[in-house]
């Protein structure tokens, strides 16, 4: 008992030696380049390292990245505040809650340079007016990805034709109340940030008729699926749709002309930022267009600034899967924080929906 | 003076095992119970009781668990039972003991993807079934692909505690049961199953009871085609973020293990007056 008592009391000294040492270390290195470095909270592979690399060394600033795989996740992290994030890159609806939250800081318009480069329709989003808060990073689009060696071109174009009788037990969707409720509320006339429980109703019963198609209901999943052929028809968004067009030729992006999800991924300064001379150089460093293109080269989404479009090969710029045609675009929305009571209802209906064969 | 030594030192033993489990066990599942009176608005209710009991969506879901959970179970146990009989058999039992154990030590997502893979359109099933003339079949995203690989998953918790009861019945009670005049079959049936059921008993509880919960391969293996209530509890922690009514399906849950732990230890008493019976 005694040798066991010294034993422990070895550890824990031990221990407490050691904890004091990474304290001292992270104090030391902190003093060194406290005000040099600049935290960046984002999603995983979302940005070209080589950027990075180019504004540690433009600017002398170190960057620490770290990432998140969920607005949701990166929302409870900043809300403990334990890391001092100085750039977060959340989604639209996500913008909305952090500010309802008191999680953001107000950007200051005379520090950032080059936001006339963002295409004008991309800015002053319902989500955040006038841009106070945010910058845009990339934005996309939900839609119907197909595989041409089962569907002839032309034969989905719409979300009504996913519910014709030929894609029976055929059809794969993204695991996500909002915008699979959306789609069926787009798909019954409606607005996708519908709070009428009747239209919400109409919606879901619309939806539940699509339960014979539908194969699975599933998350990440959905790329190697498609790209293994395993189902010829399923619904995503563009972003993923664009990585699987990359390791499959036979895949095809479409976003239904009568409407379907706007969405952004843009750039915020978190309430536990500290760098803000740091922060506001790199919002200004990927407002550049020469940045924002090869950003966009190297992820694959579509980029809001305008300048650095015109820098894309053609064969980018033009592609209408991921720059629909200014027809489809009048027709997109940008999906707003419903706030808790009725992002419930969506995901109930939505359950049942999944709870319907 | 020593014997009061003896009983302090038990204590403080005992209190480890007790901060560990006041701390592990006893605060989360008060805690579950706590956060369940609470609805969105973060006022005192017993709204999400109601609600789970008055939709048909949840009901619905708590049978679809139980039947799926029961299935599992069974297949488990049928396949399990014979296997932990033959493995007393054996010859290197230990070697065979671990081969069973030795997949438990891989990650179950891995298992997961794993399955994928072969039950897919162009996996390793579907080329059987091409060359057999059959033609690629759907495996994936089926209640059955689904009930099989839970069932896979499950097998060895099932066939230790079977393995470890069969082990330790005396060759000598078999013997007698043989020399009484009872056939192979009576001798299984009659003897060798019931001193064997406090095995059964601990592997239907180490099975059934997480088969309830079962989440990721719903939507991994099942597509969600099957949604069970741990989909549910999933969602409502990580998506709607309404804790309250996520916290209410785990109570539901918890309640309905000790329902499975009771009925299932019902017949315990039988076991001890045999003992009695010994003494």
């Amino acid at each position: 008992m005694k040798r066991f008592g010294i034993f422990a009391a070895i550890i824990l000294i031990v221990s407490a030696l050691l904890g004091l040492g990474v304290h001292a270390l992270n104090k030391a290195s902190g003093q060194d380049n406290a005000s040099k470095t600049l935290t960046i909270f984002n999603w995983g592979d979302y940005i070209d390292p080589a950027l990075i690399t180019k504004f540690e060394k433009e600017t002398g600033y170190q960057v620490k990245y770290e990432t998140f795989d969920s607005n949701e996740a990166m929302f409870t992290k900043i809300q403990q505040g334990g890391t001092a994030y100085d750039i977060a890159i959340p989604s639209d609806y996500m913008i909305e809650k952090m500010h309802k939250a008191s999680l953001l800081l107000p950007l200051d318009p005379k520090k950032i340079k080059g936001l006339q480069n963002i295409e004008p329709q991309f800015l002053n989003q319902s989500f955040d007016p006038n841009n106070r808060y945010s910058v845009p990073y990339f934005w996309g689009t939900l839609g119907i990805i197909y595989n041409d060696q089962y569907v002839k071109a032309g034969e989905i174009d719409h979300w009504s034709d996913l519910w014709a009788p030929k894609w029976q037990n055929k059809l794969m969707l993204v695991d996500s109340a909002r915008d699979i409720m959306g789609m069926a509320l787009v798909e019954s006339g409606y607005s996708m940030n519908s709070k009428s429980p009747q239209q919400l109703r109409q919606a879901a019963d619309q939806l539940n008729r699509l339960a014979p198609n539908v194969k699975a209901v599933v998350a990440d999943e959905i790329k190697m699926y498609m790209i293994a052929g395993e189902a010829p028809v399923a619904v995503t968004w563009s972003g993923e749709a664009a990585e699987m067009l990359a390791n499959n030729d036979h895949l095809h992006y479409v976003v239904p002309s009568e409407g379907s999800n706007l969405w952004f991924d843009n750039i915020v300064m978190p309430k536990t930022a500290v760098h803000k001379k740091a922060a506001y150089a790199f919002i200004n460093f990927m407002l550049r267009p020469e940045n924002a293109a090869q950003n966009a080269q190297y992820i694959g989404y579509a980029t809001p600034n305008k300048k650095a479009q015109a820098l894309l090969p053609k064969a980018v710029r033009e592609d209408k899967q991921f720059y629909p045609d200014s027809q489809t675009m009048k027709n997109l929305e940008v999906y707003q924080d419903l706030g808790p009571k009725w992002v419930e209802v969506y995901n109930d209906l939505f359950l049942e929906f999944k709870m319907h064969n | 003076m020593t014997t009061l030594n003896h009983k302090t030192r038990q204590w403080s033993y005992f209190s480890l095992y007790f901060i560990w489990i006041a701390l592990f066990v006893i605060a989360p599942v008060a805690l579950i119970i706590y956060q369940s009176f609470f609805g969105l608005d973060h006022q005192l209710t017993l709204a999400n009781y109601k609600n789970y009991l008055s939709s048909a969506v949840y009901l619905k879901m708590t049978l679809n668990s139980f039947v799926y959970a029961f299935l599992i179970t069974l297949i488990t146990l049928v396949i399990s039972y014979p296997t932990a009989y033959f493995l007393t058999k054996l010859k290197h039992r230990q070697l065979w003991i671990l081969l069973i154990i030795l997949p438990t030590w891989i990650n179950l997502l891995l298992k997961a993807y794993a399955f994928i893979g072969i039950f897919s359109q162009t996996g390793a099933v579907n080329h059987f079934l091409t060359f057999m003339g059959i033609g690629p079949q759907q495996i994936l995203f089926t209640n059955t692909s689904f009930v099989l690989v839970a069932a896979y998953i499950q097998i060895p918790f099932m066939i230790l505690p079977i393995y470890n009861s069969l082990v330790d019945i005396d060759p000598a009670v078999i013997q007698a049961s043989h020399d009484l005049g009872a056939n192979n079959f009576q001798t299984l049936w009659r003897v060798i199953f019931p001193i064997s059921i406090n095995g059964v008993r601990s592997g239907v509880q180490a099975v059934f009871i997480p088969s309830l919960s079962l989440f990721m391969i719903t939507r991994l293996i099942g597509g969600n085609r099957v949604i069970t209530l741990g989909t549910a509890i999933e969602e409502h922690f990580l998506t709607t973020m309404n804790w309250g009514m996520g916290s209410t399906i785990g109570v539901i849950l918890i309640l309905i293990m000790f329902l499975t732990m009771t009925l299932t230890s019902g017949t315990r008493k039988a076991g001890t007056r045999k003992n009695h019976g010994k003494a």
